[in-house]
């Protein structure tokens, strides 16, 4: 199990061809308090770069894009009762959605987990 | 990700309140706002802001509004009145020394300038306007007022909100006769042994007071004031979903030159004797079209909208009257969440007969139209001590 990073702040659990996606513990402490997140259908087929989640503060609204591309085979429902989870476990239990990886190649482009803390320090 | 609709961060130089420091010391997240470099903020996070401001008592720099002295030359408190009621259509002659009145200076189209806060200090009269407005507000005052009134904008001194439900024993410790003010009292008070400006007044729906205090000296009060246990600093984060729960205008964005106060549903705020048939019946900028639209309505409104489901519907947002419907029909003009209620609140303009509390209209978000109902406001009771 590979974690990768990507300089928007998302971060994807890669286990075989399904990369597991979420917002960093960064991202959600800029964020401030999540009170809303919108996620993708699940059979949508996502290409890199696009729009594919919405997470809402109390102040303003972001994008979620999707880090590579993929067909989207799972969501978090429990983002939908409990959207503060963002806050309290960005990395764990707050994942926002899992892709059938289009192209592995894809996943070159991104950083590891020192190169990720290097570009956020 | 990418903020959909932050603020864009500007390079030019900021100007900075007397509490800047202050601001930064407690870990305040410092934006750009009206030119001024501000708390969005604090470590609390704007949802326990929020909560905090309506269960105890929160501390607002609010020193970036402008404050304003209108003094007639007669040195009669009444001819400024008078004078100042051929901007405003507010009764203003009627606000009592030691009461205040919230206002709008309007333009010859009806339209919203700024809206402002206006007391009667008994020998002259004490401006609180927007800071986005300031100074082109006292470009007006100077226009149209010189000939009888000096016009003195009070650029050394600081405002200090303090809201909520413990904000009365807070301030209490510090000022001996808070507590014998009412709702919209304003005058001077000695305050931590300075002498300060204090309404009882503000932007959050809660009980609460305004201060203004000499720059030299907001430090010292502020810092007071937040060494009291019920008192959390509050960013403008928190002001603003406070004063959106609270059914409150957010000048430049829910009122602007193209709404007049009928239409942004400020007639309360327009006394009878303004009115048609009142005693100083007319006589301000725009005097024709509101008074019309008095008689007949206008042609769209401001309302409270309630979002159905989670999602919180932003400013912008095109409103439609059905699921399917092909004309937009209004937009909304302040949207969030609201942490209080805890779910989405926004209000927009709405043509008639869409206005009706109970309605149903569509919001059109990324792509998919969510119901939206007239609700009245406040979302949130009012606290005022009246």
């Amino acid at each position: 199990m590979t974690t990768l990073f990507t300089s928007d702040h998302e971060w994807l659990r890669i286990e075989g061809d399904v990369a597991t996606i979420g917002v960093t513990d960064y991202a959600q402490s800029q964020l401030g308090d999540v009170v809303f997140v919108e996620l993708p259908k699940v059979g949508r087929s996502l290409k890199k770069a696009e729009a594919a989640a919405v997470v809402e503060s109390v102040k303003a609204a972001s994008d979620v894009y999707a880090p590579i591309s993929g067909v989207v085979t799972e969501v978090n429902g429990a983002l939908a009762t409990e959207p503060a989870l963002v806050n309290s476990d960005a990395a764990g239990k707050a994942w926002f959605f899992k892709l059938k990886i289009a192209d592995k190649s894809e996943l070159d482009g991104l950083m590891d987990e020192a190169a990720y803390k290097a570009h956020t320090a | 990700m990418l903020a959909r609709d932050d603020q864009s961060p500007q390079q030019s130089r900021l100007k900075r309140t007397p509490l800047h420091a202050l601001h930064v010391a407690r870990g305040g997240k410092m934006v750009p706002f009206a030119g001024y470099d501000m708390p969005v903020q604090y470590p609390t996070g704007v949802l326990r802001e929020h909560l905090h401001t309506r269960a105890g008592a929160g501390l607002f720099d609010v020193s970036h509004m402008g404050q304003i002295e209108l003094r007639a030359k007669s040195g009669r408190v009444e001819d400024a009145a008078l004078a100042l009621e051929r901007l405003v259509p507010q009764d203003i002659l009627a606000v009592a020394p030691g009461r205040q009145r919230y206002a709008q200076f309007t333009n010859d189209a009806g339209g919203i300038l700024d809206d402002l806060m206006v007391a009667n200090f008994g020998s002259h009269l004490f401006l609180v306007a927007n800071a986005a407005c300031k100074t082109e507000d006292e470009a007006h005052l100077r226009a149209h007022l010189s000939e009888a009134c000096e016009i003195e904008p009070l650029a050394d001194r600081a405002l200090i909100a303090l809201q909520g439900p413990k904000a009365e024993s807070v301030l209490g410790k510090l000022c001996t006769n808070v507590s014998a003010m009412r709702f919209m009292d304003a005058g001077p008070h000695r305050v931590n042994d300075i002498d300060c400006f204090v309404s009882r007044s503000g932007y959050t729906g809660e009980d609460g007071f305004e201060i203004s205090v000499p720059a030299q000296h907001a430090e010292s009060l502020a810092a007071a004031l937040l060494a009291d246990g019920d008192v959390l600093p509050i960013g403008l984060g928190a002001r603003d979903s406070l004063r959106l729960e609270a059914g409150l205008c957010l000048y430049g964005h829910d009122i602007d030159t193209s709404t007049t106060p009928v239409e942004g549903a400020l007639e309360w705020s327009i006394q009878k004797s303004r009115r048609t048939g009142g005693a100083r019946a007319g006589g301000f900028a725009g005097a024709q079209k509101i008074l019309a639209q008095f008689a007949t309505g206008a042609p769209r409104r401001r309302v409270g909208l309630k979002p159905e489901g989670r999602a919180p519907v932003r400013e912008g947002t095109p409103i439609f009257a059905t699921e399917t419907s092909a004309e937009r029909i209004g937009t909304v003009t302040s949207g969030g969440f609201g942490p209080s209620l805890n779910a989405p609140v926004a209000m927009g303009y709405l043509p008639p007969p869409h206005t009706t509390i109970g309605g149903r209209v569509f919001a059109e978000l990324r792509g998919q139209r969510l119901p939206l109902q007239i609700a009245p406001m406040p979302f949130v009771p009012n606290n005022y001590k009246r």
